[in-house]
């Protein structure tokens, strides 16, 4: 149950790292341009240190789980070849249902308001259950949890800002930030609905519970949006299915693009 | 060929940050431990910001460095726990950076969540207390973006982090 858990963690960083790297050379001014690319960075680290661990933990499993892991015919060959996993092949050759990040980090960067919305929401969850993942009994988890959340209180600090700063800002701006968050709202609730291997880890290693980090998260939320002068959404039917693997067509476009280089050059370096 | 500890700490100084190269490793404060076995060294590191690409390049430098002093076994390890703050920086590397013109970090660091605060910043050229906030991110994960009034001049400031 480590390894999902594991994955969940490091997939949330790298695709949302990697739909804020799409931003790059397109951001509004040069110097929001830079703050999404430096965010972007600071992901793509959480994701390297998870993917890492959830090699070793890979490859200390039997052989026979091994081969059951992934369905990618690319990671099967390598499992039946005996060569241990890498970081690199969990993130470019794993099949798009192998994937456990929640809907809302896949979600596609539509404008800067959709954009702002989705890491906002995002942000928020990350302050409040890396602070408390620190306290899991895993040493490997905490350490990168007390590594990433100062980086994430970073990333809520800038977020929260451009809520507030469109939100309450110019009629246009009020109503493009209110029509992003009513839109990307559906997506929140999955964050907060364990999937079987959450609930096991929190068991097993001490890891948040959800309910908790979703009353503090709520709180949050609320603040900022009365702040920024916007309507806090109403309860909605919510979105699910990433935890377990079942994703957006969104996915697909974005793992065909990251992946289409290791895909076609398997071991290509720069 | 005998190897102290504290050789490789003196070697150590002539490592510098790829991306800040007025700064040694040793001032950033990045170098946990060093531990010499015969002609073995281990040396463990930790990494400023998870993704900050220097840290690759560091590990290399290291080991060229000791190369160069006839060190062939060298391990480098990365610590992420305790994170590294810039309270590990030097008193000596914070001069050395307000000297190459970035504004160091001078606070004590501490995550806050408070919004639209701004830091006194001085100035590294004039040392004017007059400055305002650019951007909270910058052309490297450690710096944000500044600008004089006194001066007029923009410059970078090492993140309190």
């Amino acid at each position: 149950m480590k390894l999902p858990y594991v994955l969940r963690l490091a997939d949330d960083a790298l695709i949302l790292s990697q739909r804020l790297g799409e931003w790059t050379g397109h951001g509004p001014i040069l110097e929001q341009d830079i703050a999404l690319t430096n965010a972007a960075l600071d992901h793509i680290g959480r994701a390297r240190s998870l993917y890492q661990y959830a090699a070793d933990l890979f490859n200390s499993l039997p052989q026979d789980e091994k081969s059951k892991a992934f369905t990618s015919v690319a990671l099967q060959q390598i499992v039946s070849s005996g060569a241990p996993l890498t970081e690199d092949n969990l993130a470019y050759l794993r099949d798009g249902w192998d994937f456990r990040n929640v809907l809302l980090a896949e979600r596609a960067n539509i404008d800067w308001a959709y954009t702002v919305a989705r890491n906002f929401f995002l942000d928020a969850f990350h302050y409040f259950y890396f602070t408390a993942l620190v306290k899991c009994s895993d040493t490997t988890l905490s350490a990168i949890a007390e590594k990433s959340l100062k980086e994430v209180t970073y990333h809520l600090k800038w977020s929260s800002e451009w809520v507030i700063r469109l939100g309450d800002g110019t009629d246009e701006s009020h109503s493009k930030m209110q029509e992003a968050i009513d839109e990307t709202w559906p997506y929140t609730g999955e964050l907060f609905q364990p999937s079987d291997y959450e609930t096991a880890m929190q068991q097993e290693i001490g890891a948040p519970g959800l309910d908790a980090v979703r009353s503090q998260w709520i709180e949050r939320v609320n603040a900022i949006l009365t702040e920024a002068t916007l309507n806090v959404p109403k309860e909605a039917w919510m979105h699910r299915g990433g935890k377990e693997g079942i994703h957006s067509e969104e996915l697909g476009y974005m793992l065909a693009e990251m992946q289409y280089m290791q895909r076609t050059y398997p071991g290509m370096e720069w | 060929m005998i190897i102290t500890e504290q050789q490789v700490w003196d070697w150590l100084t002539d490592v510098k940050d790829p991306e800040v190269p007025a700064l040694s490793i040793l001032d950033l404060g990045i170098v946990r431990r060093v531990v010499v076995e015969e002609d073995k060294v281990a040396i463990t590191i930790t990494p400023t910001y998870s993704g900050c690409p220097a840290m690759d390049v560091i590990s290399i430098s290291i080991r060229m460095a000791l190369a160069g002093h006839g060190v062939k076994n060298v391990a480098v390890d990365m610590q992420l726990s305790p994170a590294w703050t810039t309270d590990w920086m030097t008193e000596d590397g914070k001069r050395k950076l307000k000297e190459y013109g970035i504004a160091p970090p001078n606070r004590k660091a501490f995550s806050s969540l408070g919004l639209f605060e701004e830091e006194g910043i001085t100035c590294p050229r004039c040392d004017s207390e007059d400055t305002e906030l650019v951007s909270r991110y910058g052309p490297t994960s450690c710096k944000a973006l500044y600008k004089c009034n006194s001066c007029k001049e923009p410059f970078e400031h090492f993140k309190c982090h």
